[in-house]
């Protein structure tokens, strides 16, 4: 039985998508056989992301209602033999999909994937419900801005209502200097906050808009800050510990000069 | 001075990660405060539970409310109370 993990954050654009895709294909360059589950469903985008978008024939909606099998659904990524992609429909909505029904797809899945990988639709409503109805773990992803950090206690808290204990947090497009400057929330505050553990620190990078622009996820070209990031993720997932990066723990230059001169650090 | 040697330091931000923390702390402080009428209920009763190891109340009147103001939350209980236990007194 494989573990079905699901990627969510109540508010939209904190890189939800992006992640599911990285730490997807992450677990693919480590051999393990992967299945992306676009839970999306209306406002299909994971296809696009990972490049696939041009070989949709069926998709989730298709399979719960039995139009084809589910292996029909499934496509191959370009890249890498084990990872999949089960596609959102496009032009149904939400309520076509139960979370029982998920429930079941994502069994289903589990049997044959080592890792079963759900993109959440933003919003707390029924695709919310749909998307974590089936899965073991959940991830939160949040950016360090005071409306992604609260509708992140929000989800953690619909979470716990649902059952789902003990979510991992990812905080995404972390920007060292506005940190160091004292300008950005920093990790220790917002895991303060939320009081739930830190999986792991994704920096600002500019690849991550190139790679979606090429549609190829970013941890595919290692010299990439949040390829690396992405992959000690999916490493510590899979059981491995991985200390965080540290460009994003320590201060730099000046915050070690300051600290040596007894500054409070910024 | 200090200002001085903090900028030579590449400090010289509005430090504006402050405002932001207050301001999520206060947003928090009322988002958590919605909890469900059945949470209310169990707190009530685990509270009769309590007080009536000491005191006889009436569960009927009593009223148990969170209420927020601009930067803090409460906790606001009205109990009456019909009668004390002598017995609990005398327990120690």
């Amino acid at each position: 039985m494989g573990e079905v993990i699901v990627i969510t954050s109540g508010k939209g654009g904190v890189g939800k998508t992006t992640t599911t895709a990285n730490l997807g294909t992450g677990f693919a360059l480590m051999g393990k056989k992967v299945v992306l589950v676009d839970a999306d469903i209306g406002l299909r985008n994971l296809d696009v992301v990972m490049g696939l978008e041009n070989r949709i024939v069926y998709d989730l909606v298709d399979v719960t209602e039995g139009n084809c099998r589910l292996k029909q659904a499934l496509i191959r990524d370009k890249r890498y033999e084990t990872l999949f992609l089960l596609p959102a429909a496009q032009t149904r909505d939400k309520t076509a999909v139960s979370p029982d029904q998920m429930e079941k797809l994502c069994k289903d899945l589990a049997q044959d994937f080592d890792y079963v990988v759900i993109d959440c639709p933003a919003g707390i409503e029924q695709g919310f419900k749909n998307a974590i109805a089936g899965a073991d773990r959940a991830i939160i992803v949040t950016t360090p801005e005071v409306s992604a950090v609260r509708d992140a206690d929000r989800i953690i808290g619909l979470l716990e209502a649902e059952g789902k204990h003990n979510p991992k947090l990812i905080v995404n497009r972390i920007r060292p200097h506005m940190v160091r400057k004292g300008d950005m929330m920093d990790i220790d505050d917002i895991i303060e906050i939320l009081a739930v553990d830190l999986l792991g620190i994704i920096p600002e990078d500019e690849y991550i808009v190139i790679s979606t622009n090429r549609g190829e996820p970013a941890v595919v070209n290692p010299a990439s800050l949040a390829s690396t990031a992405y992959k000690n993720i999916s490493r510590r997932l899979m059981g491995e510990n991985v200390p965080l990066m540290s460009m994003e723990t320590e201060n730099g230059f000046f915050g070690k000069l300051r600290k040596f001169l007894g500054f409070k650090e910024g | 001075m200090f200002d001085l040697i903090q900028k030579m330091f590449g400090k010289e931000s509005s430090g504006s990660k402050e405002i932001a923390k207050e301001r999520l702390r206060l947003v928090l402080v009322h988002d958590r405060v919605n909890v469900s009428p059945q949470f209310m209920e169990i707190l009530k009763e685990d509270m009769i539970k309590v007080i009536s190891n000491y005191m006889e109340i009436n569960e009927q009147e009593m009223e148990v409310n969170l209420t927020h103001s601009n930067t803090s939350v409460a906790l606001v209980a009205n109990i009456p109370v019909n009668r004390m236990k002598r017995g609990a007194l005398m327990q120690d």
